[in-house]
């Protein structure tokens, strides 16, 4: 089969090509360059007046604590997330890759949850949790355990890395299975007759084979937590009680869309962007590299 | 290095599928046997249930003095080639054979001469530090025989090795399993499909069909005097010839070519029976006695030229060495030794020899 398709001139190709790069610049580009030049510019309290500032967005917000804060609280967050949800999707996935009796009900439902939207999601938590009509806070409370996510940061903090783990470990889920699958079945059997105990055989020949598929979660998982974990958020706790759970991105639409200070929140999108095209990229690099066993 | 003895094992799967149903058989220490049989009449399975990848249904399964139906693969001091190679993808050819030995706590020394030794008996020394993805098919089914060398186990066990290569490297590979036999002289229990390895390779041949095994003999044996109709048309190629036959006096069978004399001290015989004739046993004859025969087709060989035509009725399938005579459209007459008439029973398939 021929896979290059031949052309007369150039017109046409580029013809052909046009509406994807329509599609592209419309709807990425545009906004980002606009995201890069609102960065350089600072409006005056009632909207009246935009001044060129250069670097002074970025400059103020490297020198301001609570920026530094809220990448903690992210990275924590992500750490937490990505670990958490990894860890229990391949401890589900390698159960159920076992043969078992109603294998497929049991597939089916873990990836349900996968199909409820982030806002709902929160909702969902937060009902669980709050503190006088949940069900799970009345129980706890019950129990003489004190936990409040409406005052206490951390107990925040974790609600929501609680709701945002059981929303991804789906999709981790889901992938793992796949790529336990795709071990042969013979090279387990190989392991076993070699002598490998049940935990050996998982970390010296299911894991490494698994390798591929944990880099690539990771990043993905990363990039979920930055971006896709807003729905969530918003819905549990606002990014408190007093910033307790403010991650950069709830940040970028706090400071803009509540704060009203644009420049700064165009300044930190494109800080965003930054890391995303770096993890992206590492992720390319790796995944070429690794990936073909 | 120890012997397998299998008492009535049984295998049955969820929904009552019966894999392998009351099969018995012993492999003396130092045996090379094969198990022979078409794909689905149990034989992986019973390699699979030795190797203790599958469960035992009923019976048992002793290697040495051990009854190892509840021992784990690991303790059953076995090791298994398979058909895939199954070599672990991320490890380099070095670290593959010596997996199994550090498993086991061998020391690090004893391991690197071992691995050492067995690369250099299948010539893969240079490949030491590769990964199996850098080797082509034949080397990596050297690492995989190289993985069950180093582990010096009681029993080998190979699970249609040779399968995945091609024709030439097939020939190759099965020449050199057998050096390799003639000199560790090590129990190994081989499953194939293919009869030209079986023949090859065994001492002991155990042709299986439906779960059960047919015939147990030496490659000499089950090719001369097969047990039943099926070991006679699944052994030997072209196909053993045949046909429907009826004892009309001592010592001659009544086919629908004529009457042929076979040997009655070897067979006791009456009625209706199935006969059987190795294409390679019937000669032409030149004279006026035989049963006439037209070849309406002739497969050239080389070495042999195959003649199809009638037999009176049944057609068959005559070998005759490949020289000058061009025997096409032309009638001859055709003679079998009386002692190559195989006769089995017509219900039961067994073999009618006393």
């Amino acid at each position: 089969m021929q896979k290059r398709a031949i052309f007369g001139g150039k017109t046409l190709p580029y013809l052909l090509l046009l509406p994807q790069l329509f599609v592209v610049g419309v709807f990425f580009y545009w906004p980002a360059s606009q995201a890069v030049w609102q960065s350089f510019l600072l409006e005056d309290a009632f909207g009246l007046n935009t001044s060129f500032v250069w670097f002074e967005n970025y400059k103020e917000l490297f020198a301001d604590a609570g920026y530094y804060r809220t990448m903690l609280t992210t990275g924590v967050f992500a750490i937490m997330v990505a670990g958490l949800s990894l860890s229990l999707a391949l401890l589900l996935a390698v159960q159920a890759d076992k043969s078992i009796h109603g294998a497929g009900v049991y597939k089916t439902l873990l990836i349900w949850p996968y199909a409820v939207a982030p806002a709902v999601a929160g909702v969902l938590w937060i009902f669980m949790f709050q503190p006088s009509l949940g069900v799970i806070a009345h129980a706890m409370r019950n129990f003489g355990i004190d936990w409040n996510p409406l005052l206490n940061g951390n107990d925040a903090l974790l609600l929501v890395v609680m709701a945002s783990t059981w929303k991804q470990i789906s999709y981790n889920f889901l992938f793992f299975l796949a790529g336990l699958q795709s071990i042969p079945r013979a090279v387990i059997e190989a392991a076993a007759i070699d002598g490998a105990s049940r935990t050996r055989r998982f970390w010296t020949i299911i894991l490494p084979l698994l390798s591929p598929t944990v880099f690539f979660l990771v990043v993905v998982n990363i990039v979920y937590v930055f971006f896709d974990t807003f729905g969530i958020i918003d819905a549990m706790t606002q990014g408190g009680p007093s910033k307790a759970t403010e991650t950069l991105v709830y940040k970028v639409f706090f400071d803009g869309r509540l704060g009203g200070n644009l420049g700064s929140s165009a300044a930190q999108s494109v800080i965003l962007m930054v890391m995303v095209v770096a993890l992206t990229a590492v992720q390319f690099r790796f995944i070429e590299r690794k990936v073909a066993y | 290095m120890a012997s397998v003895e299998l008492t009535n094992i049984k295998k049955v799967y969820p929904g009552n599928v019966e894999a392998v149903r009351d099969v018995s058989l012993t492999v003396p220490n130092g045996s090379f046997t094969v198990l022979l049989g078409p794909s689905g009449c149990g034989k992986s399975t019973l390699l699979r249930m030795i190797a203790g990848l599958e469960t035992i249904t009923s019976g048992t399964c002793k290697i040495g003095e051990r009854v190892v139906n509840e021992i784990e693969p690991a303790e059953r001091d076995i090791a298994m080639v398979f058909q895939n190679y199954a070599l672990y993808p991320h490890m380099s050819v070095y670290d593959n054979m010596a997996y199994g030995l550090k498993n086991r706590g061998t020391p690090k020394s004893e391991i690197e001469k071992r691995v050492r030794e067995a690369a250099a008996l299948l010539a893969i020394e240079d490949y030491l530090t590769r990964k199996p993805r850098a080797l082509s098919g034949g080397q990596r089914q050297r690492v995989a025989m190289g993985r069950a060398i180093v582990r010096e186990p009681q029993v080998f066990l190979f699970d249609e090795p040779l399968s995945n290569l091609d024709a030439k490297l097939r020939v190759t590979m099965r020449l050199e399993i057998k050096r390799l036999h003639n000199r560790l002289n090590a129990t190994s229990i081989f499953v194939t499909h293919d009869q030209v390895e079986a023949m090859t390779l065994a001492d002991q041949v155990v042709v299986m069909n439906a779960g059960k095994i047919e015939q147990i003999g030496a490659p000499g044996e089950v090719y001369k005097h097969p047990a039943s109709r099926f070991v006679a048309s699944f052994i030997g190629a072209p196909a053993m010839n045949l046909m429907p036959g009826r004892i009309a006096e001592a010592g001659s069978v009544e086919t629908p070519g004529g009457k042929l004399p076979f040997d009655a001290k070897r067979f006791s015989a009456s009625g209706e029976v199935e006969v059987g004739i190795r294409p390679e046993d019937i000669r032409t004859a030149d004279g006026a006695n035989g049963v006439p025969f037209k070849a309406e087709l002739v497969e050239e060989l080389g070495a042999t030229r195959l003649l199809h035509g009638n037999f009176g009725t049944t057609p068959i399938i005559v070998a005759i060495p490949a020289s000058g005579t061009q025997y096409e459209s032309k009638e001859v007459r055709l003679t079998v030794d009386p002692a190559a008439v195989h006769l089995f029973d017509r219900t039961t398939g067994r073999s009618l020899a006393r």
